[in-house]
């Protein structure tokens, strides 16, 4: 992505809207992590909140502190300081524990049958068939195969959209809902467009449904030790790898978020992009190194 | 000091003036929707002006005070009763130990409230005591009030003047038909020419889907986007866009159909355009809406936008002037 393609926009007088890319891109998504992350270092006056999302970014601050004039000019300037850089992000990976194909999600799909695409099949198996996998298992695999990154946190408290780390053309892609449910179970695994998400709460969604994790990822009342420092368990940039579980570890996960006892495999990692670029199933795989290394 | 709920009206909520910083994680503001009328509150009944109050939505509640008190009711026209003899709005009044305060019905605006002398004492959550209802936290455990629930006040700062009010001119206007200011922007390009017009020629109505997360407008003409291969990642209707952060303020149209301005409850972020922002000084004027009132969206540039915020925020000095 060059330098310079990044469009601004005023959201009236306490907002600039940036978007990096009118596409999805993991250049976007991290050019958007550099500048925020550059944005809040520089601690400027009157900036209230700095959102990274997919492939945009949003400032909110107070105008009679920073005119949005002057917001503008320095956001497009750190556009320019970070475009000559190689990107690179400390973070971390989050293994995150899925049961495929539980009977929760399961239910609520079928009552929401009438507004899906293909009322005769699972969301599970329509993403299947669409996405040209042999079966089922074979999407769990490519699902959990790769790690995806967390794009992007939010819609409601604590909601990750995740991004796969594969080439475009393995990226698995889907509709949402014809119409909107107006149920979903909490942790869901769900996937619309060339997003995968986890519900956070329970509520309203489009995306299809493909698992449950039992790893609580949000929880205002901080109760397992990962909620110690914050509610949300992730951060825009945390990198995330699906595991497939079975029911027996599904219940027996459970049970430990219920005494309190249950905890994830999460280690620090650095992130380049042009490195992933030039060898993703390489790169992914040393990823792995990181997460189940010791 | 507490107050026992006895109804809680449609939907009561402890409100202050919202906790920033954690929109990047979905964690939107909230906080009162009308900001002006919750620091009038405040300021009668000398409070700190960000201290906690609570927020009535189109209905009041029935509350018990177990202890002397003074409160201010502001905002939307909702007259309070103290034990079924009437009391004046915009003003402190006094209420004995074991008064039971009530209201009649709703007449104009949406938003009122109830400020306590001492402030409304729950626990602070990340900076703020506001409630946040999809994130179940914040407020009184999180949620509206319900009957039964005893409501912590905490120690007055001082002797506040019983009788005190806000000159008629600086309380908030209830208008049913309004003008509100939008600074068009970050997709607005993806709407036709023509609907680039009729989006500001067209008499919108409140629709009932009106709540602290947003605002749902119909009856105008529905929207048009122009054609084009949607980029990857963006959703296949011409109005999705690849999911991206949305400012307080904005307007989206999912499908065309339905304008919808999001407030201080916002999602923060979703796959619908945004065409545009309602700027920061007519916030509070849409908190006060009622479904059914009527809105016109008026164009202007950051220069209105910027010059209406310095009149809001001039008014609001004037009101402290006259206040504390």
């Amino acid at each position: 992505m060059a330098i310079g393609t990044a469009r601004y926009s005023l959201g009236a007088d306490e907002h600039i809207f940036v978007e990096l890319s009118e596409e999805m891109s993991l250049e976007a998504f991290f050019k958007g992590m550099a500048i925020t992350t550059a944005l809040e270092k520089k601690k400027v006056p009157g900036v209230a909140e700095i959102c990274p999302a997919n492939a945009s970014y949003q400032v909110k601050f107070d105008p009679d502190v920073t005119h949005p004039n002057e917001m503008m000019k320095l956001l497009q300037q750190l556009e320019r300081d970070v475009g000559s850089v190689e990107l690179e992000l400390n973070t971390r990976i989050i293994e995150i524990p899925v049961l495929y194909n539980d009977p929760w999600t399961r239910e609520t799909l079928m009552r929401f049958r009438e507004r899906h695409q293909e009322p005769n099949s699972t969301d599970i198996e329509y993403a299947t068939r669409i996405n040209h996998f042999k079966s089922v298992d074979e999407f769990i695999a490519a699902h959990s195969g790769s790690p995806w990154f967390v794009s992007m946190v939010g819609f409601v408290a604590g909601l990750p959209f995740l991004f796969q780390l594969v080439e475009r053309a393995k990226q698995i892609e889907v509709p949402k809902y014809l119409r909107p449910r107006t149920d979903t179970p909490k942790l869901t695994i769900g996937h619309g467009g060339c997003f995968g998400c986890i519900y956070s709460v329970r509520g309203a969604g489009g995306y299809q449904m493909f698992g449950i994790t039992p790893a609580p990822i949000f929880d205002p009342a901080q109760g397992l030790p990962y909620f110690k420092e914050f509610m949300c368990l992730f951060r825009p940039g945390d990198i995330v790898k699906f595991k497939a579980i079975d029911r027996a570890e599904y219940d027996g996960a459970v049970k430990q978020v219920e005494t309190g006892t249950f905890g994830l495999r999460i280690r620090p990692v650095g992130f380049a992009m042009k490195k992933f670029l030039a060898d993703p199933a390489g790169y992914n795989h040393k990823l792995e190194e990181v997460l189940y290394g010791n | 000091m507490a107050i026992r709920v006895l109804k809680p009206g449609l939907a009561t909520t402890v409100q202050d003036a919202g906790r920033e910083g954690y929109y990047n994680v979905g964690i939107p503001l909230s906080g009162a929707l009308d900001q002006y009328s919750f620091r009038a509150a405040n300021l009668l009944v000398g409070n700190d002006e960000s201290a906690a109050v609570l927020e009535c939505t189109l209905m009041g509640p029935e509350l018990e005070f177990q202890r002397d008190a003074v409160i201010a009711v502001t905002g939307a026209e909702l007259a309070p009763k103290l034990n079924g003899t009437a009391a004046s709005r915009n003003q402190a009044i006094a209420v004995k130990a074991g008064t039971v305060v009530s209201f009649d019905f709703m007449r104009t605006g949406a938003r009122a409230y109830i400020a306590v002398a001492g402030g409304i004492d729950v626990p602070v959550i990340l900076g703020s005591r506001s409630t946040y209802g999809l994130g179940a936290f914040g407020g009184f455990q999180g949620r509206k009030l319900q009957a039964g629930d005893v409501v912590p006040v905490g120690a007055p700062k001082g002797k506040p003047k019983i009788g005190k009010r806000v000159p008629d001119d600086l309380a908030v206007p209830l208008p049913k038909e309004l003008e509100l200011r939008v600074v068009p922007g970050m997709y607005f390009h993806r709407i036709t020419d023509e609907s680039a017009q009729t989006f500001f020629e067209d008499t919108w109505t409140v629709a009932l889907e009106a709540d602290r997360i947003g605002y749902r407008y119909k009856q105008g003409r529905a929207l048009k986007f122009r054609d084009r291969k949607q980029p990857f990642g963006a959703g296949s209707d011409p109005s999705n866009i690849v999911d991206a952060g949305y400012p307080y303020g904005s307007i989206q149209v999912p499908g065309g159909l339905e304008p919808i301005i999001l407030h201080r409850d916002a999602v923060s972020g979703g796959g619908y355009a945004m065409i545009g922002t309602v700027i920061s000084a007519d916030m509070d004027r849409i908190a006060q809406m009622q479904p059914n009132n009527k809105a016109r969206f008026i164009k202007v540039d950051l220069d209105a936008a910027l010059s209406a915020r310095a009149d809001r925020n001039q008014r609001l000095q004037r009101l402290r002037a006259v206040l504390v």
